[in-house]
């Protein structure tokens, strides 16, 4: 690690991230699926990005190659200004962790509340004594909203509010800086969705950590982002401030996004226009030539076809990958 | 809710629309503590216990396999006869004597009780052509009958856990070769292979010098090896089989990126969700190792003389099969009752344990 990296303003950088899955096709053939294709972004200490995109879009495997459950194909990703390789990943998974998108299965069925919390402390050796690691999983419980008294449960006996409280608390185990929240929400009741986005909002408070908050629902992701990023196969089209992309949206993509959300009044809904894109996500075994969008954007133009056009800064760190907009 | 009594009957109309408010005070903390009604927690182990007990059958076969396992332990304590000991009376044999009946006493020993007025311990089950008394021949053979049956079923499981658990974990082009390896081996013929295997163990153990081990005899110990080398592929399949579905949970990836390690993951997370599939299909080995310990033993590859087993005490039997028709029915029903009782008792766990077929 040379000097200048060690002092980065920045707690994420992530360059030109590329994952590609090996498919077969057919007898000894295999093509890459380009499930995450030259991504970059960046999240600074105790900020949220919010990441959000259609089913498909690589928004997931974005999460996971950061934590190296699977090996990136290309490109570098910094932790704290250090790039992380699967050498030193084992020290560097105290820092980073991850709440996974479904509460039921992420939890093993055999295991105490107790023994889930705790597991992250076992690995990592973060307790001299039973009593220290159990102290410790009870102070977890208590940050998490779960009574002492459900230690010695299992996680069938929860609800799934309560279960994702369980799966917060083990990645809160190890105090660490950053946190991939992969669809932490969507599997939960809407009323229960805010409980836990309150208590993510109250932790990022309280504990000071990053979030990279991956989502489909953009008004959750508006709620609790700093910056919203937005995924289109496997390619970051459009990031900004989270209030900036909700009003002055830019790449079409965002555009016709933005007006599929849902508008609780009627009044100011029937006003809205709906673009309805044409066609289907292209399947990223076969992806479009040039900009991965322009099989279905309205403003597409032969240069388009020719060339992929990358991040551009429209002012304010309002980034875009358009050639006509 | 003893608060209630304090609280006077209504005196105005029911129908008012006045509204008593002591019914709208805020709940106190003792109250609210009564709403919360938390059901026993139950282990997943509890659960099938709970089910495995409501089952006649299973109690039945339980009740069966703990007398056989008392009868095994407390027979050869109470009865006076040793399983290799020709029945003498003050040290004299009676050479007529050979097959007696069950309860009958050779002519010695009749005189014997009538000259002392003692009691001699009756022959349960008669005894056998060199007059041994046959009922604690019986008691041993199901002995062996038993230690072969468990320990063959955990060599099977232990082998089968570690290399299933390797194959299917590692997955790729590991687990095409160690399948591939397990295919070939389950395409021999089982007993073949069991028969020549058997031979050659006997030859070559009999000459190695053994230790503790050679109390067991060569040929106990070449039917374990015969077990431990064959039947493992089964479960080593159905280990491999479990784990390909368990890993692909969210909560293996958890684990993965918590920063546990592989031999962790295996024993923590895949394994306990398996274990009742490994504990099913175990107990359903046993009954099938006591079966081919029998018919090894009936072929006369079994256990060495003159311990007995049930198979070997079968084809001893088959040639007076007419004459003296007990012989053979004691050791066949034991096997039988054995078995059977296993064999029920394994499917009873299947249906009480494995978590698929749960309504």
């Amino acid at each position: 690690m040379s000097e200048q990296n060690n002092k980065s303003e920045y707690l994420v950088e992530v360059n030109d991230l590329k994952m590609y899955f090996p498919v077969k096709t057919g007898f000894m053939k295999t093509i890459p699926l380009k499930a995450v294709d030259g991504v970059s972004f960046t999240i600074k200490p105790g900020e949220t990005l919010g990441l959000v995109g259609e089913s498909g879009c690589g928004k997931t495997t974005v999460g996971r190659t950061l934590l190296r459950l699977y090996k990136p194909t290309g490109g570098e990703f910094r932790f704290n200004g250090e790039l992380v390789t699967d050498k030193n990943i084992t020290p560097l998974r105290k820092q980073m962790q991850m709440v996974f998108q479904d509460p039921y299965s992420s939890l093993n069925p055999r295991m105490t509340v107790e023994d889930i919390i705790g597991e992250p402390l076992d690995v990592h050796k973060l307790y001299s004594n039973r009593a220290e690691r159990r102290e410790k999983i009870l102070h977890l419980m208590e940050l998490v909203g779960l009574n002492a008294e459900h230690a010695t449960r299992y996680a069938h006996e929860f609800s799934g509010g309560q279960r994702q409280r369980i799966g917060i608390a083990r990645a809160l185990a190890v105090d660490p800086k950053f946190i991939v929240c992969d669809e932490p929400v969507s599997a939960l009741d809407v009323s229960i969705q805010a409980q836990v986005i309150n208590m993510f909002e109250e932790l990022q408070e309280k504990l000071g950590v990053a979030y990279l908050f991956i989502a489909h629902d953009l008004l959750v992701v508006h709620h609790i982002s700093n910056r919203i990023a937005v995924m289109y196969l496997g390619r970051i089209v459009e990031i900004a401030d989270a209030d900036e992309l909700n009003d002055h949206p830019i790449h079409p993509y965002t555009l016709s996004l933005l007006s599929a959300v849902p508008v609780p009044d009627p009044r100011t809904a029937r006003k809205s226009q709906r673009i309805i894109l044409e066609g289907d996500v292209p399947s990223p075994l076969r992806m479009p030539s040039g900009c991965p969008f322009r099989t279905r954007c309205r403003y597409a133009t032969e240069q388009c076809a020719n060339e992929c056009p990358s991040l551009t800064d429209r002012g304010g760190g309002h980034m875009v990958a358009c050639w006509n907009k | 809710m003893a608060q209630n009594f304090d609280i006077p009957a209504p005196t105005k109309n029911p129908m008012s629309l006045q509204l008593d408010p002591k019914k709208f005070e805020k709940a106190t903390d003792e109250e609210k503590r009564q709403q919360d009604v938390m059901a026993e927690s139950t282990t997943f182990f509890k659960d099938g216990m709970r089910r495995l007990m409501r089952n006649p059958l299973a109690i039945i076969s339980i009740v069966l396999l703990l007398l056989v396992v008392a009868t095994m332990v407390i027979a050869p304590a109470v009865v006076p006869y040793s399983y290799e000991q020709i029945i003498t009376v003050n040290g004299k044999r009676d050479k007529r004597a050979a097959n007696l009946k069950p309860f009958e006493y050779s002519q010695l020993e009749q005189q014997y009780m009538e000259e002392t007025g003692e009691k001699l311990f009756p022959h349960i089950m008669g005894t056998d052509e060199l007059c041994r008394d046959y009922f604690i021949r019986v008691v041993y053979g199901t002995r062996v009958s038993f230690i072969v049956g468990i320990f063959a079923a955990l060599m099977v499981m232990i082998i089968g856990i570690i290399y299933g658990s390797i194959s299917g974990y590692l997955g790729g082009k590991v687990d095409l070769i160690m399948m591939r390896i397990v295919d070939i081996i389950y395409s021999l013929p089982d007993l073949l292979i069991v028969i020549l295997l058997a031979v050659v163990l006997k030859e070559t153990l009999s000459q190695a010098k053994l230790g503790i081990f050679s109390k067991l005899g060569t040929n106990m110990m070449a039917m374990f090896i015969v077990f431990g080398v064959l039947y493992w592929v089964g479960m080593a399949r159905l280990v491999r089989g479990q784990i390909l579905t368990i890993k692909e949970n969210e909560y293996v990836l958890a684990a993965k990126s918590i920063g546990a390690k592989n031999g962790r993951i295996i024993r923590r997370h895949i394994l306990p969700n398996c274990i009742s599939v490994i504990i099913i299909s175990t107990a359903q080995q046993i009954p099938s190792a006591i079966f081919t310990e029998s018919y090894l033993s009936f072929i006369g590859l079994g256990v060495q003389l003159p311990m007995p087993s049930l198979g070997s005490l079968a084809n001893a039997a088959r040639s007076g099969m007419q004459s003296y028709p007990w012989k053979l029915v004691f050791p066949a029903v034991m096997i039988v009752l054995i078995v059977l009782a296993m064999n029920l008792l394994g499917d009873a766990m299947r249906d009480a344990f494995d978590p698929k077929l749960k309504k």
